[in-house]
């Protein structure tokens, strides 16, 4: 089979889950999850496959893998659309497969799979546990089964879809596609839970907010078609297409096509992947269940917005001369490092074990964000690649928390939040394999020196940073890395390290395999995976592993970006803040006992106020947007718009129609149409009653009636008719 | 040879006779009697014109043949009718049998 061939086929299985769990299999969960997970499994091996032959071919960033259909007419052409493999394709796609597959496993432990049907559960509501007896006749809570489990794994499925065709497709519009059908799942499973009014609230905002950025960049995406006359990747980003993007000029403030663009298409990237202003949707669309979360905040959505602006890097830094930054580089750098330090500052706060890794997500994909600014290609790719795997192993993580906790909640039958940190610790001896994968993923999401995956990319971002002497990204990625290594340990001290809390975290149990499993699994690559990006003249292991995120996905663009030297400073920039972040973070929270306030309450003061309520920005949103927008829709729309124009030129319609039918029935239905009715009906009548004196009943006067009219036709005939 | 006309005049002259009955009488049967009168002057015509007209076809014959068979069942129904308001009403005067009217 052709390569290209098997690329067709990688997102089919997902869909071919969807519609048959859908359709047929709905009924039997344990058909439905083993649909799931074979047709991820397929897709899986697919893209590993993909993955070695790209691996193997040696020139994939000149020869991709690719084939072409013709899709509609466009006057005397076509619109084409393909797959497209080239070494950024595989780095993704190596991800995207090993994290959608876990979390596929992962979700079937989760969503307590082999438990009880609820004493009382209902559609929409996650599970309230069920009453089990045991030999002894003790009756216990247990966890029950989701009562939606085939649903879930169906939205899943159609996720996965969504996210495999934006990988492997080789132009922007199937690429918008996928886009939007991730966009549709994510609401679909935020509101999973949909008898929750928060999970609906969250569901709408995430919807809302990011078709605010979807219209935005399609917007973009036209006015690339308009100029380009195509969205292919080989077209769009040849020198010929560059060189006129850069050269048009456009009415906004005298810039280029080629920023237009950019900035519209960075706009899209800001929506889906929850830079500031529009990361609102983010942390709220935790109300959907943990799996989901890793689904929406690691491997797919998030990571497809910063996939979106390292492709179309060459769009956005088409006209930069000589290390000069874009307009649109300018932009990205600066929002997507605001949002690395803005997002870490609101996370120190959180008390939701969740909120704090969403809060997380948002700064990572800052500083995804700002090594794109900045022109660091392969790092942004880099720290993409080992973020969507720390990540997802923290949020299953913190899920399979939320898990044991929720276990011993029911267990114990006290009433506290198993989310909330302050709820838990010590669970370190509670779940051991929970709390070993936890802390790898938290110290590669603190950057932890040499061993994990995110020391090397992050490094790699601030060493960019460094080499370019942009000094306010340096020292903002910077401080942001020390909150992060901050709250993360923050977040480990308070769930697993000292002594358990609450009654709930004291019977907590550890998960089950199928939760396990995907931990282990992801656990390894947040380890390996930066492994795969150590530039080549590192001190001693430097050069050890051949550096594929430099030579393999740095060969994706045209002109191969030079490796940095390396350089000390930034090195032991990053160890600092790293150590430092990660030993504050002990030191203040490992005493915490119960029911006692964040110790940061009360030095911080106000500013902890003003994090903890994420510097009021939904309070900000609520009076900006969300209430004129209700205003608007009750005042305008409703009242004077429906009730008045419409409503009013409906009754109008009627009130005339009424009277057409009145005036038709005065003047012409009743005296005309009836009239006639009328008419034939009493002539008959008066001509009977005038003609019924003829009917005497005697015989002998109807003949002679007879006789007369015979002889009067007689005569008629043969005086008048028949004269010869 | 009797001329075609003697047996016209013949006919004609039966049927007013039964016309007259038909009319004047008040019996019923004697209007019935009236009714075969006139059939038989048309029968009497119909022969006429047949062996004056068209010897050679037998149609005129058959006509007559038909006529005498519907006159015969006609009285047959007639007078049982009659028999059977008779018993009713105790009488069959024309002119009393009138109820067939509004």
């Amino acid at each position: 089979m052709e390569s290209s061939t098997l690329v067709w086929l990688l997102p089919a299985p997902p869909l071919l889950a969807f519609f048959l769990i859908i359709f047929l299999t709905n009924r039997s969960k344990g058909l439905s999850h083993t649909l799931g997970i074979l047709a991820v499994l397929l897709s899986f091996i697919g893209s590993m496959v993909i993955v070695v032959l790209g691996l193997r071919s040696g020139h994939l960033a000149e020869e991709p893998f690719t084939s072409v259909i013709n899709w509609f007419p466009t006057g005397d052409t076509w619109f084409q659309i393909g797959v497209w493999v080239d070494p950024l394709t595989v780095a993704t796609l190596f991800f995207v497969a090993w994290t959608i597959l876990m979390i596929f496993i992962y979700s079937v432990g989760y969503q307590n799979y082999g438990q009880p049907k609820g004493d009382h559960d209902v559609p929409g509501l996650p599970p309230h546990g069920a009453t089990e007896k045991d030999e002894h006749g003790h009756e216990h809570r247990v966890p029950s089964i989701e009562p939606m489990y085939s649903r879930f794994f169906a939205f899943l499925a159609l996720f996965s879809f969504g996210m495999y065709v934006l990988v492997v497709s080789n132009n922007l519009l199937t690429l918008f596609v996928g886009w939007e059908i991730m966009g549709l799942c994510s609401y679909l499973l935020i509101g999973f839970w949909y008898a929750k009014p928060s999970a609906r609230a969250a569901a709408i905002k995430a919807f809302l907010t990011t078709r605010v950025a979807d219209v935005i960049m399609l917007l973009g995406l036209a006015y690339l078609y308009y100029l380009a006359g195509s969205l292919s990747y080989d077209v769009i980003f040849s020198e010929e297409t560059l060189h006129l993007l850069t050269e048009t000029g456009t009415p906004f403030l005298g810039l280029s096509a080629a920023v237009v663009i950019g900035i519209f298409l960075f706009i899209g990237t800001i929506g889906k992947s929850a830079q500031w202003p529009l990361h609102v949707w983010l942390p709220d669309a935790m109300e959907g269940p943990t799996p989901v979360s890793a689904m929406i905040h690691a491997a797919t959505m998030v990571s497809a917005g910063v996939y979106l602006v390292i492709r179309v890097f060459p769009i956005i830094s088409a006209g930069a001369v000589h290390g000069e930054p874009t307009v649109t580089m300018n932009i990205m750098a600066f929002i997507g490092a605001f949002t690395g330090l803005f997002a870490a500052t609101i996370a120190v706060t959180q008390n939701d074990i969740k909120r704090v890794l969403a809060y997380s997500t948002i700064s990572q994909l800052g500083y995804m964000i700002a090594a794109i600014g900045i022109g660091a290609y392969v790092a942004a790719a880099f720290h993409l690649f080992t973020h969507a795997f720390f990540k997802a192993l923290l949020f299953l993580g913190s899920g399979s928390v939320i898990h044991g906790v929720e276990h011993g909640v029911l267990h114990t039958d006290e009433h506290v939040d198993p989310q909330d940190m302050f709820n838990m610790g010590g669970l370190r001896k509670k779940m051991p394999v929970t709390f070993w994968t936890f802390l790898i993923g938290g110290l590669a999401l603190s950057g932890f020196p040499l061993l994990t995956a995110g020391f090397w990319s992050k490094d790699e971002i601030l060493a960019d940073a460094f080499a370019q002497s942009n000094w306010a990204v340096f020292i903002t990625l910077a401080f942001a890395a020390l909150l992060t290594a901050f709250y993360t340990m923050r977040q480990i001290t308070l769930t697993f390290l000292g002594q358990p809390r609450t009654e709930a975290s004291k019977h907590a149990v550890e998960s089950k395999w199928t939760m396990t499993l995907p931990l282990v699994g992801l656990a390894v690559f947040a380890i390996g995976a930066g492994w795969l990006g150590i530039t080549n003249d590192f001190p001693i292991i430097g050069g050890l592993l051949p550096n594929y995120m430099h030579d393999f996905v740095g060969e994706t663009l045209a002109e191969h970006p030079e490796a940095i030297r390396f350089n000390w400073i930034p090195l032991l920039t990053s160890l600092a803040v790293a150590f430092g972040g990660l030993f504050l973070g002990w030191l203040v929270y490992r005493n915490v006992s119960a029911g006692e306030a964040d110790p940061l309450e009360k030095p911080l003061g106000p500013v902890y106020s003003l994090l903890k309520n994420k510097y009021y920005f939904d309070e900000l949103y609520d009076f900006i947007f969300v209430r004129p927008a209700y205003w608007i829709s009750r005042n305008f729309t409703y009242l004077w718009l429906d009730r008045r124009i419409i409503d009013g030129f409906l009754h109008g319609v009627a009130r005339v129609a009424y009277s057409l039918g009145g005036l038709f029935r005065n003047y012409i239905d009743r005296p005309i149409v009836n009239g006639f009715g009328d008419f034939v009906g009493e002539s008959v009548k008066r001509l009977g009653r005038g003609a019924r004196f003829i009917q005497t009943g005697r015989i002998q006067q109807y003949m002679v009636m007879a006789l007369v009219i015979a002889f009067g036709t007689l005569f008629y005939y043969l005086f008048f008719l028949a004269q010869p | 040879m009797i001329s075609l006309s003697y047996f016209l005049v013949f006919a004609a002259a039966l049927f007013c006779i039964g016309l007259y009955g038909a009319m004047a009488r008040k019996n019923s049967v004697a209007i019935l009697m009236g009714i075969e009168l006139m059939l038989n002057a048309v029968v009497i015509n119909l022969i006429a014109f047949w062996r004056f007209r068209t010897p050679e076809v037998i149609t005129g014959q058959a006509f007559a043949v038909i006529v005498f068979a519907v006159a015969a069942a006609e009285v047959a129904v007639g007078l049982a009718l009659f028999i059977a308001i008779y018993r009713q009403r105790q009488t069959i005067a024309a002119d009393e049998i009138d109820l067939l009217k509004w």
